[in-house]
Order: structure tokens, then C-alpha cells, then sequence
């Protein structure tokens, strides 16, 4: 009888098992790298409905970031503030700017401006911005330096992963500073910055959980 | 093969010939050509109009379970009756039901072989392609109750950015790599016996893609010398591989219920009662799926023939009174104890609003298999259809029983709720029964039904003896034999 199959079929099953083993391995670690938050959502810079440039404001003007975000050591929430706290200044200040069409609107109309949200923790996430703040976590190591963030917007720095939180709440220490530098985006670790950490850790009982239902509440 | 008609030994002085017959295993006076006709005529046929109405209605069914799957995933598990207290239910029971279905596959093709039961080789492809079809219809459902399928990935010990790893502390981890080796090992065993067959439907095969596919499939068997002792060993290996697993799979999954401090579900007897019951049950589907084979394909009563069913229903009667007794015995030890919520949850099962599931539980896996002292009983074809039956309705109650009358009535008097099934509950338990007949008739339509190779191996003619040719025989003589052949007429 005629044979089935030409001689080279015999490297048939090498090929598959080498084959199946090279996609699963490249499958597991394409999804782990391409389709983590450090990947898809660093960089996530979505169009505001006012130009708005932190640059100018908190950068180059030098306003504290709880001008605006008045909520951030006293709630979870660090509140985007309502249009009255832009029209403080731009009542005077720029008051017949064309890129402050929309802020005047919603004065005027008392309608809020819509802005677009950027750092999104998921809804089964317990995030408290106070207990960060007071801790001494300064807003730059989550949101990175927002000083420099022009009218093109606000951009996501961090990945927001639970593994990025991890990270910092196994180890909080470099990310520690005085209660008065939280707000500076130009701070740098001093070099006795471990016994620092160590006191103010020490001072302030600072235990960051690690435990499930200290986030999934 | 050590299989023979007719056992002779000899006397070492005069050469005196003695025969001690043992009763064939195979009806109708075989050839190797007879038995590969009627097996290969099957896939190579056309299916009788029985096949196809079966298959219509199991079809249907499993076009609905998925149907209704997919309604499950888009609308969340709140379809179904469970809530908190009975947060289990119907698809645990389904899920613990099927798993243990799938034991006799491999306790057939695995524990017998090891002890050299030769009746087994006419039904274990069946079981073990039960195995399979079981296990399958199993692992669906701690899916499908997890709600959101999509996170199932979790289960396994990927690199994530959430940096989470599994709860090796966790039985129903455990239960996750039992129920996948399970599997594996399983369709592996399967298909390392159905080579030769494949290979012998191959080399039957008209040119054109059939014969293409059986010879992938057969990965080359020629029947040679040195292919069978490859397979010989390797299929010892695998034997060796499966029996633990017959006992670790389903302790296992008894682990999900005896490690949780639920009164009823603490129990150190659990793994051997869940054993015991899970080869009870897997045997009661192999007989019930052995009939319908019979309606349908009536040519196969010679090589399963009376002799597999009377054995078969020796093993339903004896793994039924070890469930028996696990009932009895819970029942002590809830009074031993002195647990007084021990107690209370067993006296809830008999009198509790949940009675009528217990006593069903009794009646059918206790009192029905009893029937089977009777010798014409256990031969009997319909009266083993109604047992087999009867036996898995009574071990999907005690399934049920099991998992729902403790939940039901746990600590909290004013938690205390009583379970009612949804249209959904029902339906997705009858798509899976319509999802496991579809993928055994198809199975029954496509693949060799009987371990071919392996029953030619039984045959009389595998090994050919004659009284006057004792050198070519056997060399090693069994010595119970050889006492009983001098007993009756030696010397």
C-alpha cells in the first residue's frame, strides 16, 4: 500500500508541541505586558472641554494645588473645583478670553462644566485621598509633575495597577515627605531620606494594609 | 496476553492433560475479522433513524443550555434561585454530579486493567469517553457560577498587574488542578488506546479526507513488534498515572465542602463517601449509555454482552451499600458526637423541609440497587436501565441534599431560607445532560465504540493453546490452577 503521508510528517508533533508551547508563552506574556495598565493607560491624555494648563497656573503662576482642590485633606475626594472658583480671578483676569467661552457659559448658565475624568480607579477600589495626603504622600508621586501639564491637558503618569499600590504600600518608604513639600512638584528625596521615612513612619503609626478588604470594602 | 478459552496444565509424570474452562468474554464465536467488522461497520455506516432522532433532541437541548449560558453571562448569575444562605445550589450540585459521573471511565480503564480484569476491555472506551464528555460538562459549571467567566483566568498562576496570586489554602483551588488533570489525563489515556483502532479504521478508510484525519490520528501505527511493547509500556504508565486520581479527584472535591465549618459539611468521612458515590453513579451512566448503544446499534450485544452487565451491577450494588452505610454512619456521628448542630442538621435532612429529597436519596441509592441479589436481575436489561437511572436521580439528590439543605438552615435561625429553582436552575441542568448525550453520539457516530485491539486481545485465538503442543504454551503455570487441575483428575 501507498503511504499516507511523505516522509517529512514525522516532524509533525515536534512542530506542534514546540509550536503550542511557543504560543502559549508568547499569549501569557504579550497579555501581561501589552494589556496592563502600564501599557494601555500611562500616557491617557484625553481633550478637556476648557484648554485648561496646569502649567500656567500652578506652574509658571505658582498656585497651590488646594487653591483649586479643596477637598484633598479633609476627603477621599480632592474635588475638581466648580466653575465660581475659576471666575474668582477670570472675572477680572482674562475676562474676555475666547478659551474661557465655555467657563463664562457655565457660570452664566450655572451648569457645570463637563471635564473629562484621568486618574480612574475601578468602582470596587476604596481610594481616600486625605489619608494619602496626611500620611505624606506627596500628589506628585501618583500624578506625576502637573506643573508642567499645558492647555493640552492633564495626562495620566502612574499605572494605577493594584500592583503599582502594592508596591507602595509594601514599601512606602521613598515616597514619604513633609507635610509642607506634599503640594511641591520639585521636591527630591533629601539623602537622609530613609531615616525620615523611618520617623515619620514611626511618628505617625503609618501601617499601609495589605489585606484585601483595606481597598475592596 | 494471558487471556484463554481453556486453561491446561500438565502433570510433570505422565503428561496427563487436564482442561479447566473459563467462560469466553466475548459471544458468538469471534474472529479478529468479526470484531472489527462490527465495531469499524458502525462509524463506517449510516446511523439508524434511532441515532438521529437521539441526536436531534440532545442537540437541541445543547443548543438551548448554551443559549442560556449566554444569557447567564450577559444578565449575571441572579438568573438562577440561589442568594445569600444558599449561595450554592443546583450548580454546585450539577457540577459535584458530573465529576462524579466521570469516575468510572477511569476506574474502568485504569484500577481494573492494574488487576488484570479482562471483562473490561468490551467497555472501556465507552467509560472512558464518558469520563471525558462528564468531566466537561462539570468544569462548565463552577464557570458559569462564577458570573463574570472572564476573570477564569485567575484561577491559573498567570503574571498579572494586579499582582495577585492563587489561595493555594483554598480547596476550591485544589479542585481547579484536579479537575484539569483529571481531564488531561484522561483524554491522553484515551487516546493512546484508540491508536491502534485508528489505525485499523485507517487502513479500512476509502482514499479522501477520512482516511487523511484517521492517519493523522493514528500517528503512524503499523502494528509492529516493537509499536505494541511502546504501547504496552506506555499504557501501563498511564494506568499507573490514573488510579491515585480516581481517588484524589472527587476527595477533592469533597475538600470543597469538609474544610468549610458548615454543620454536615465537616466531616471527615466525606472523601471516601464521595469516592464511593462518585463510582456509583459513574458506573450507573456507563450501563444506561451501554443500553441506548444497544438500542440503537443492537449489533454490539456479542461483544458487550450479559456477563459485562451482570458485572457492572455487581459493583452499582456493592459501591451502593458503602453509600448506604456513609448515610448511617453520618447520621452516628452526628449523635456521637454530641454536636448539638451536627445533630440538628441531619434530623432537618430526614424531617426538615427538604425530606422528600432525602428519602428520594434513600430510596433510590440504598433500597432500588438491592434488587440486584436477584442473579436474573442483573442480567436484565430493562430492569438495569430503570436502576441506572434511578441510581443517578438518587445521587443527584444526594448532591443536592449535601449542598443545599446545609446551607439552607446554617447558624442564623432568621437567615434560614428555603431553596426554590428558577426556569434557568432547570434549564441549565437538562442543556448539560443534552450537551453530554450530543458529544457521546457523536462519539458513538465517529470513533471506534469498543477498544478493538484490546478484545481481539481476550479472544481465545490470542492465545492459542494446545494439549499437544505444551512447550508452545505458557510458560509460567499458575499454581491455584495447576492444584485445581490435580484436584479434579490428575493424578
Amino acid at each position: 500500500m501507498a503511504q499516507l503521508f511523505p516522509k517529512w510528517t514525522n516532524k509533525i508533533p515536534v512542530f506542534l508541541i514546540a509550536g503550542v508551547l511557543a504560543t502559549l508563552v508568547t499569549v501569557t506574556f504579550g497579555f501581561w505586558y501589552f494589556g496592563s495598565p502600564k501599557y494601555l493607560e500611562v500616557g491617557y491624555r484625553p481633550k478637556q472641554p476648557v484648554p485648561y494648563s496646569h502649567k500656567l497656573h500652578a506652574g509658571d503662576l505658582g498656585m497651590d494645588c488646594r487653591y483649586c482642590h479643596v477637598g484633598v485633606e479633609k476627603s477621599a475626594h480632592a474635588s475638581v473645583p466648580p466653575t465660581s472658583t475659576c471666575m474668582n480671578c477670570h472675572s477680572q483676569v482674562q475676562a474676555r478670553s475666547e478659551k474661557l467661552l465655555v467657563v463664562r457659559e457655565s457660570y452664566a448658565t450655572n451648569k457645570p462644566i463637563e471635564w473629562v475624568k484621568v486618574h480612574k480607579v475601578p468602582d470596587f477600589a476604596y481610594f481616600n485621598h486625605s489619608v494619602h495626603v496626611n500620611a505624606g504622600v506627596g500628589c506628585k508621586s501618583c500624578h506625576g509633575n502637573v506643573a508642567q501639564m499645558d492647555e493640552r491637558g492633564v495626562m495620566q503618569m502612574e499605572p494605577l495597577s493594584m500592583g503599582w499600590c502594592l508596591d507602595c504600600h509594601r514599601n512606602p518608604e521613598p515616597h514619604l515627605r513633609p507635610k509642607s513639600e506634599i503640594t511641591n512638584m520639585d521636591w527630591v528625596a533629601p539623602a537622609n531620606q530613609k531615616e525620615f521615612a523611618a520617623k515619620l513612619i514611626a511618628e505617625k503609626k503609618i501601617k499601609p494594609p495589605v489585606d484585601c478588604g483595606a481597598c475592596h470594602r | 496476553m494471558e487471556a484463554v478459552a481453556t486453561l491446561k496444565t500438565e502433570t510433570h509424570k505422565d503428561h496427563h492433560h487436564v482442561y479447566v474452562p473459563e467462560p469466553e468474554l466475548i459471544d458468538g464465536k469471534p474472529t479478529f475479522k468479526t470484531i472489527t467488522d462490527v465495531i469499524c461497520g458502525v462509524p463506517e455506516g449510516k446511523m439508524p433513524r434511532l441515532w438521529w432522532i437521539l441526536f436531534g433532541v440532545s442537540f437541541a437541548l445543547m443548543v438551548m443550555y448554551l443559549s442560556v449560558i449566554a444569557y447567564l453571562v450577559y444578565k449575571g448569575i441572579g438568573i438562577w434561585g440561589l442568594n445569600t444562605t444558599v449561595g450554592w445550589a443546583w450548580d454546585i450540585t450539577n457540577f459535584v454530579w458530573w465529576v462524579g459521573i466521570g469516575h468510572a471511565g477511569t476506574l474502568i480503564s485504569a484500577i481494573l486493567f492494574l488487576f488484570r480484569q479482562k471483562w473490561r476491555t468490551s467497555i472501556n472506551r465507552f467509560s472512558e469517553a464518558m469520563t471525558i464528555f462528564a468531566v466537561i460538562c462539570a468544569g462548565m459549571f463552577p464557570l458559569i457560577h462564577m458570573g463574570r467567566i472572564w476573570h477564569a483566568y485567575w484561577f491559573l498562576p498567570l503574571p498579572n498587574s494586579m499582582q495577585m496570586w492563587l489561595n493555594f489554602r483554598s480547596p476550591l483551588m485544589w479542585d481547579v488542578f484536579a479537575i484539569s488533570t483529571y481531564l488531561s489525563v484522561s483524554i491522553m489515556f484515551w487516546y493512546v488506546g484508540l491508536i491502534p483502532d485508528l489505525a485499523t479504521m485507517r487502513d479500512r478508510a476509502k482514499p479522501g479526507i477520512r482516511k487523511i484525519l484517521l492517519g493523522l490520528f493514528a500517528l503512524g501505527w503499523r502494528g509492529g513488534n516493537r509499536q505494541w511493547q511502546h504501547y504496552e509500556k506506555a499504557y501501563m504508565i498511564l494506568a499507573g498515572l490514573s488510579t491515585p486520581l480516581v481517588l484524589s479527584v472527587h476527595t477533592i472535591v469533597s475538600f470543597d465542602f469538609a474544610t468549610s465549618i458548615i454543620p454536615g459539611w465537616h466531616t471527615t468521612i466525606f472523601p471516601p463517601y464521595f469516592v464511593a458515590g462518585a463510582i456509583f453513579s459513574g458506573f450507573a451512566m456507563v450501563m444506561t449509555l451501554v443500553i441506548i448503544a444497544y438500542w440503537i446499534f443492537p449489533q454490539i450485544k456479542q461483544i458487550i454482552n450479559e456477563r459485562h452487565i451482570d458485572n457492572m451491577n455487581k459493583i452499582i450494588m456493592v459501591t451502593g451499600m458503602m453509600v448506604g452505610y456513609a448515610y448511617g454512619c453520618e447520621f452516628f456521628i452526628a449523635w456521637y458526637s454530641g454536636n448539638p448542630y451536627e445533630a440538628s442538621i441531619f434530623v432537618k435532612r430526614a424531617t426538615g423541609p427538604y425530606w422528600w429529597a432525602y428519602w428520594s436519596m434513600v430510596f433510590c441509592n440504598v433500597v432500588v440497587p438491592q434488587i440486584f441479589w436477584i442473579k436474573s436481575m442483573r442480567t436484565n436489561l430493562t430492569a438495569s436501565f430503570i436502576v441506572s437511572i434511578l441510581v443517578n436521580v438518587g445521587m443527584w439528590f444526594e448532591r443536592f441534599v449535601i449542598t443545599v439543605t446545609s446551607l439552607s438552615q446554617d447558624f442564623i435561625p432568621s437567615s434560614w431560607k428555603y431553596f426554590t429553582p428558577t426556569i434557568y436552575d432547570v434549564a441549565c441542568f437538562v442543556g448539560s445532560l443534552g450537551l453530554f448525550m450530543t458529544l457521546f453520539l457523536l462519539f458513538l457516530r465517529y470513533m471506534p465504540m469498543v477498544a478493538m485491539a484490546e478484545v481481539k486481545g481476550v479472544l481465545p485465538h490470542a492465545n492459542p493453546h494446545h494439549p499437544d503442543h505444551a512447550h508452545n504454551g505458557r510458560a509460567h503455570h499458575d499454581e491455584k490452577i495447576e492444584e485445581l487441575a490435580t484436584k479434579n483428575g490428575g493424578h
